[in-house]
C-alpha cells in the first residue's frame, strides 16, 4: 500500500506543476517566448489569496475568484508593458526582458517588508507584516484521507481534488482549442503568424488571449500550492515554476497532452525521491538531469513535433 | 561517355576532370521524396544552371551537396573523392562554398570580418598563440587583414570593408555573400538563387561579377536561378527538376527549348 | 540583440584598444598613492579590501559570462554554478594548505588554478549540451546546472555540507594589487581571444549558425572552447570570493547570482568587453558603498536594476523604436562631440563617390558613343562618295 500512497501523492504534486506547465506551454505554444516570469504570476496569487482568506475573512471561493483575476490582469499588463514592445526582437532579448520581470515581481514584496520594518506608523507596519509574513493555510488544507462506502483510500481529498482539477483543466483547454473559433485562430498563429494575420487573425488579441489564459492558470496554481501547506514567499514560485517548465520541455513544448504527462512523470519522480531517504536531498539534481538527458537525446520533447530550421 | 580515372580523380573523354558527379542523389522527408535519382556530372570550369519551378527541390540539392541535410540514398563525389554524408564543416574543407538563397551573413561583423571568417581555415593559428600574442599570432592576423582586403578589391567592396554587414545595400550584401564563400578557397561555388530581389542593372553586374569569379579563379560553379536571361546568359549546361526529378539535362539552349520544361514552367 | 563591435579588430595597434588596461592600471596607481602618502589614513586596507575584492570578483564574473552571451549569444544562467565549484574547490585547498594567520601568496596562486580547473571541466561539460540545444533550452539546462550544484554541494561532508566551510582572508597590506594583478590578466586573455580569429569565428557563429558551419568554422570546438574559458574565471572569481568571505555558503552561488552577473553583461552591452568592466565595477560599487549597501536597500537595488535592464533590453531591441534609436544612439552622439563621421553617413559618402563614379562612366560612355556613332556617319559618308 506504500507503493500506491506514493503513486498517488505524486501524482497530485504532478497535478500542480501539470497546471504550472499547462501555462508556460500555451505562452511558449504561441507566444514562441518563455515567460520567465510566470512562476512569480503564481507568487502573486498565493499572497492575494492569503490575504483575502485570512486577513479579510473571504470564503474561499471567493479568495480565489480574486486571486485567478489579479493574476490574469497582471499577466495582460506584462505583456503589454513588457513583451509586446519586443514583438520580432530576437528571442535572446525578450528572454533577458522575462527575466527582469520575474525579479521584478520578485523585488516588490520585499520591498514592502522592509517598508513594514522600517515603517513608524504601527498600523500600516502591522498591516504589512500581516501580508508579508502568511503561515501555511492550515484551513484550506484537507489533509483527511478519502473515505467511501466504510473504506480509506490511500490518498488525500485535497491530493484527489488537485488530480481532478488537472484533468479538468486539461480537458476544458484541449476542447477550447479544437473546437473554438479563438482557439483555432490559436492554433494558427503558433502554426505560422505571419499566414495568420493575412488570414485576418488579429495577433496581438490571441497573444493577450494566451497571456491571460496562462495566468488565470498561474492564479489556480498558487491555490493548489496553497492548500499543499507551503506558505506565500517571494521565492513562492521561482522554483516549481522551473521545474513545471522543466516538465512542460520533458513532456514536449506547445503540447498540451504533453505539459501534462511531464508534469505527472515530474511529479511521480519527485515523490518517489523524497521517500527515499538516501535521495531525498538530491531530488532537484535527479529532476534536472533528467530534464537535461531528455533534453540531448530528444530535444523536442516526449510529446512535441521536431521543427527544422529552414535553409 | 569514355571516361578514365587516375588517383580517384574522375576525367571525361577529352581529359576535362569532373569536379562534380552525384549519383541516384535522394532525400526523403517523411514520406515525400523532396529530390529523387538525381544525377550530376560538373566539369572543370563549367557553369552549371540548376533550374525548376518553386518546390522542385533545388535547394534541397544544395543542402545534400553542403551536407546540412543527409541523402537517404546515393552518393556524392568531389573530385572523386566520397563526400557522401560528410558534415558541413568537413565539406567546406573539401573544396565546396556556398551562398544562401535568404541572405545568410554575420551581420553584426564588419564586411571585412566577413571575409575574415571566410578565410579562417586558410590561416592557422592556435587559441593559445593568439591568447598569448604570439608572433604567429601578429602574422596570421596581417595575412588575413591583408587576404581579406585584395578579395574585397576584387568585388569592389574595399570601400564597404569597415561598414557592418547588415549596413549594405541589397545588392551588394549578395555580393558580399559570394565574396565570402570565394574566401574559403572552393573547387564548386555554388550559388543559391543570386539574382533574387535584384533589378536589371544589378543583375547585368551580377553576371559580370560571375563570369569573372569563373575566369580569374578557374571556378567551377553550379548555380540556381528563376531569371531566365541570367540562365540563358552564361550557363552552358542545365539540369531541369520537377517534383524532385530530373526532367531534363543538357546544354542550356537545348533544354529550355524543350518542350516538357516548357511545360513544367507553364503549365499545359 | 544589438552588439557592439568595440573589438577594433581591423585596426592595428591603436592606443584605444588599450585604454581599459591603461584606465585599470591608472586606477591602481591612485589606490597605491592614497596608502602611500597615507592620505587615506591608517586602516587603508580595511577600508579598502571591502570595495576592491567584490567589484575585482564581479569584473571577472561579467567579463567571462560576456564571453558565451555576448560573443557566442548563448544565455547562461549558471554562471554562479561555475563561480560555487571554485568557491568551494579552491576555499578548501586554501584552508587545508593554510596554516598561518595571514594568507599565503603561493596557496592563493595554487588555490586559483585548481578552483580554475575544476569550474573549466564543469564548464566543458555544461558547454556539451550546448552543441544540441540553443536558446531558451540552453538557458534553462545552464539554470538547472546551477541548481544542481548547489544541491550537491550541500551534500558532501568535505565541503562541509555546503555551510559555513572556513576559508583564509587576505589581509596583507598590499593585497588588493594581486586583485588588480588577476582582473588584468582576466582582461587580456579574454580580449585577446576576441580579437583574433577565433573570435570572430565565435560571433560568426552567434550570427548564424549555419552559415558558420558552410563556412568551415568548427562550432564544436568554438562552443565547448567558450564554455570553458567562461567557466575557468568565474572559478578564479569563486576563489576569490572564498578568500573575501569568513566562510562560504552554498546559498551564495543560487541562481539569483547567475542573474545578477547576467543584469551586469546586458546593462553593459553584450559583447562589449568594456562595457562588462563599467557595468560590473558601478553595480558592486553600489551595492557595497554606503548606505546603498545596507540590507534594508537590497530590495530596492533588485527592483531597480530589473526595471533598468527591461527598459535597456527593449530600448536596444524593440522593433518599434527602430527610428528612435537611429536618431538617438551613444555611438552617433559621441561621433558629433569628437567631430566624426557617422556609420550612416560614411555609408553615404560612399554612395556618393559611386553615383558620382557611374556618372562619369556614363558620360565616357556617351563621348564614346559619339565618337563611334560620327565616325560611322563619316566612313558612311567616304562609303557614298566613293560609291559614286
Amino acid at each position: 500500500m506504500d507503493f500506491l500512497e506514493t503513486l498517488l501523492n505524486g501524482l497530485s504534486l504532478g497535478g500542480t506543476y501539470a497546471i504550472i506547465a499547462l501555462g508556460y506551454t500555451m505562452v511558449y505554444g504561441i507566444a514562441k517566448m518563455l515567460n520567465f516570469a510566470h512562476g512569480d504570476i503564481i507568487m502573486v496569487g498565493s499572497y492575494i489569496i492569503w490575504f483575502t482568506f485570512l486577513r479579510l475573512d473571504c470564503h474561499p471561493s471567493i479568495s480565489i475568484a480574486l486571486a485567478i483575476i489579479c493574476c490574469v490582469i497582471l499577466g495582460i499588463v506584462i505583456e503589454r508593458l513588457a513583451y509586446r514592445p519586443l514583438r520580432g526582437a530576437p528571442s535572446l532579448a525578450v528572454l533577458i526582458t522575462a527575466i527582469g520581470v520575474s525579479s521584478l515581481l520578485q523585488g516588490l514584496p520585499a520591498i514592502l517588508d522592509t517598508i513594514s520594518k522600517s515603517s513608524n506608523n504601527s498600523a500600516l507596519k502591522e498591516k504589512l507584516s500581516g501580508i508579508l509574513n502568511p503561515l501555511p493555510i492550515q484551513d484550506m488544507v484537507h489533509t483527511n484521507k478519502l473515505v467511501l462506502f466504510g473504506v480509506e483510500f490511500p490518498i488525500s481529498i485535497s491530493a484527489l481534488v488537485t488530480i481532478l482539477i488537472t484533468v479538468a483543466t486539461m480537458i476544458a483547454l484541449t476542447v477550447f482549442i479544437k473546437k473554438s473559433k479563438t482557439g483555432k485562430a490559436m492554433v494558427a498563429v503558433s502554426e505560422n503568424r505571419d499566414a495568420a494575420l493575412l488570414m485576418g487573425i488579429h495577433i496581438n488579441k490571441i497573444i493577450v488571449v494566451t497571456f491571460a489564459i496562462g495566468s488565470a492558470l498561474a492564479g489556480v496554481a498558487a491555490t493548489l500550492m496553497l492548500t499543499k501547506g507551503t506558505p506565500a514567499s517571494p521565492s513562492f514560485g521561482a522554483l516549481p515554476g522551473i521545474v513545471a517548465f522543466s516538465a512542460a520541455v520533458i513532456g514536449g513544448i506547445g503540447s498540451i497532452p504533453g505539459a501534462a504527462l511531464g508534469g505527472f512523470l515530474i511529479g511521480i519522480l519527485e515523490t518517489f525521491c523524497n521517500a527515499n531517504s538516501a535521495l531525498s536531498p538530491y531530488r532537484n539534481a535527479i529532476v534536472f538531469s533528467v530534464l537535461i538527458i531528455i533534453l540531448l537525446f530528444k530535444p523536442s520533447g516526449i510529446l512535441g513535433n521536431p521543427r527544422r530550421e529552414k535553409v | 561517355m569514355a571516361k578514365y580515372t587516375e588517383n580517384d580523380r574522375i576525367f571525361d573523354e577529352n581529359g576535362r576532370e569532373i569536379v562534380l558527379k552525384t549519383e541516384h542523389l535522394s532525400i526523403s522527408f517523411g514520406g515525400l521524396k523532396a529530390v529523387n535519382d538525381v544525377n550530376l556530372e560538373i566539369k572543370k570550369g563549367q557553369l552549371y544552371g540548376l533550374i525548376g519551378p518553386n518546390g522542385a527541390g533545388k535547394t534541397t540539392v544544395f543542402n545534400l551537396l553542403t551536407g546540412i541535410y543527409k541523402p537517404t540514398e546515393g552518393k556524392i563525389f568531389l573530385c572523386g573523392e566520397d563526400i557522401t554524408g560528410l558534415d558541413p564543416i568537413k565539406i567546406n574543407k573539401a573544396g565546396i562554398a556556398r551562398t544562401f538563397q535568404n541572405i545568410r551573413l554575420f551581420s553584426n561583423l564588419t564586411v571585412l570580418e566577413n571575409v575574415m571568417v571566410g578565410l579562417s581555415n586558410q590561416i592557422k593559428c592556435s587559441v593559445a598563440e593568439s591568447i598569448l600574442r604570439l608572433p604567429r599570432h601578429s602574422k596570421s592576423e596581417k595575412d588575413f587583414r591583408k587576404s581579406a582586403h585584395e578579395l574585397l578589391k576584387l568585388f569592389t567592396l574595399d570601400e564597404y570593408a569597415d561598414q557592418l554587414a547588415s549596413n549594405l545595400p541589397y545588392g551588394k550584401q549578395r555580393k558580399l555573400e559570394i565574396a565570402r564563400a570565394m574566401a574559403t578557397n572552393p573547387t564548386l561555388l555554388l550559388l543559391d538563387e543570386p539574382a533574387a530581389g535584384m533589378n536589371p542593372n544589378e543583375t547585368q553586374e551580377l553576371m559580370n561579377d560571375i563570369s569573372y569569379i569563373r575566369k580569374h579563379f578557374d571556378m567551377t560553379i553550379l548555380l540556381i536561378e528563376h531569371d531566365m536571361r541570367l540562365v540563358s546568359g552564361i550557363c552552358e549546361q542545365l539540369t531541369v527538376l520537377n517534383f524532385g526529378t530530373e526532367l531534363a539535362k543538357g546544354d542550356t539552349s537545348e533544354v529550355l527549348n524543350d518542350p516538357e520544361v516548357v511545360k513544367a514552367y507553364l503549365g499545359e | 540583440m544589438r552588439k557592439t563591435n568595440d573589438l577594433g579588430l581591423n585596426k592595428s595597434f591603436k592606443f584605444k584598444n588599450y585604454l581599459n588596461y591603461t584606465v585599470i592600471l591608472a586606477v591602481l596607481a591612485v589606490l597605491m598613492i592614497l596608502q602611500f602618502t597615507g592620505a587615506a589614513g591608517t586602516d587603508f586596507n580595511y577600508k579598502i579590501m571591502p570595495i576592491v575584492i567584490p567589484i575585482g570578483v564581479y569584473v571577472i564574473l561579467a567579463l567571462s559570462l560576456n564571453m558565451v552571451v555576448g560573443f557566442l549569444g548563448e544565455l547562461s544562467l549558471g554562471h554562479a554554478g561555475f563561480m560555487c565549484i571554485g568557491a568551494f574547490v579552491g576555499g578548501k585547498i586554501a584552508s587545508l594548505l593554510d596554516t598561518g594567520d595571514n594568507a599565503n601568496i603561493s596557496v592563493m596562486l595554487i588555490a586559483l588554478i585548481l578552483g580554475g580547473l575544476c569550474a573549466a571541466l564543469f564548464g566543458f561539460i555544461v558547454g556539451l549540451p550546448a552543441l544540441r540545444l540553443r536558446g531558451d533550452y540552453l538557458a534553462i539546462v545552464t539554470l538547472a546546472f546551477n541548481m544542481i550544484i548547489t544541491d550537491v554541494i550541500k551534500e558532501i561532508p568535505f565541503f562541509a555540507k555546503g555551510s559555513n566551510l572556513p576559508t583564509p582572508s587576505l589581509k596583507d597590506e598590499y593585497n588588493y594589487i594581486i586583485i588588480f594583478a588577476i582582473i588584468l590578466i582576466t582582461l587580456a586573455v579574454i580580449q585577446n581571444f576576441a580579437r583574433s580569429k577565433h573570435g570572430r569565428a565565435i560571433m560568426s557563429i552567434r550570427d548564424n549558425e549555419i552559415a558558420a558551419r558552410t563556412m568551415g568554422i568548427n562550432i564544436v570546438k568554438y562552443k565547448l572552447t567558450v564554455f570553458t574559458i567562461s567557466a575557468f574565471f568565474a572559478g578564479i572569481a569563486g576563489v576569490l570570493w572564498s578568500y573575501y568571505q569568513p566562510g562560504i555558503n552554498y546559498e551564495m552561488f543560487k541562481y539569483n547570482v547567475s542573474i545578477e552577473i547576467l543584469v551586469m553583461v546586458v546593462l553593459g552591452g553584450m559583447g562589449s568587453v568594456n562595457g562588462s568592466i563599467l557595468a560590473a565595477a558601478l553595480i558592486t560599487f553600489i551595492n557595497n558603498y554606503g548606505k546603498f549597501s545596507e540590507e534594508s536597500f537590497a530590495p530596492y537595488r533588485t527592483v531597480l536594476y530589473a526595471l533598468i535592464l527591461i527598459i535597456v533590453v527593449i530600448y536596444r531591441n524593440a522593433p518599434g523604436l527602430k527610428g528612435f534609436r537611429e536618431k538617438y544612439n551613444m555611438k552617433d552622439l559621441f561621433a558629433k562631440i569628437f567631430k566624426k563621421k557617422t556609420s550612416q553617413e560614411k555609408l553615404e559618402d560612399i554612395a556618393d563617390k559611386e553615383t558620382k563614379k557611374s556618372e562619369k562612366s556614363d558620360k565616357k560612355e556617351q563621348k564614346l558613343s559619339n565618337k563611334v556613332s560620327k565616325k560611322a556617319a563619316k566612313s558612311a559618308k567616304n562609303a557614298k562618295k566613293e560609291d559614286r
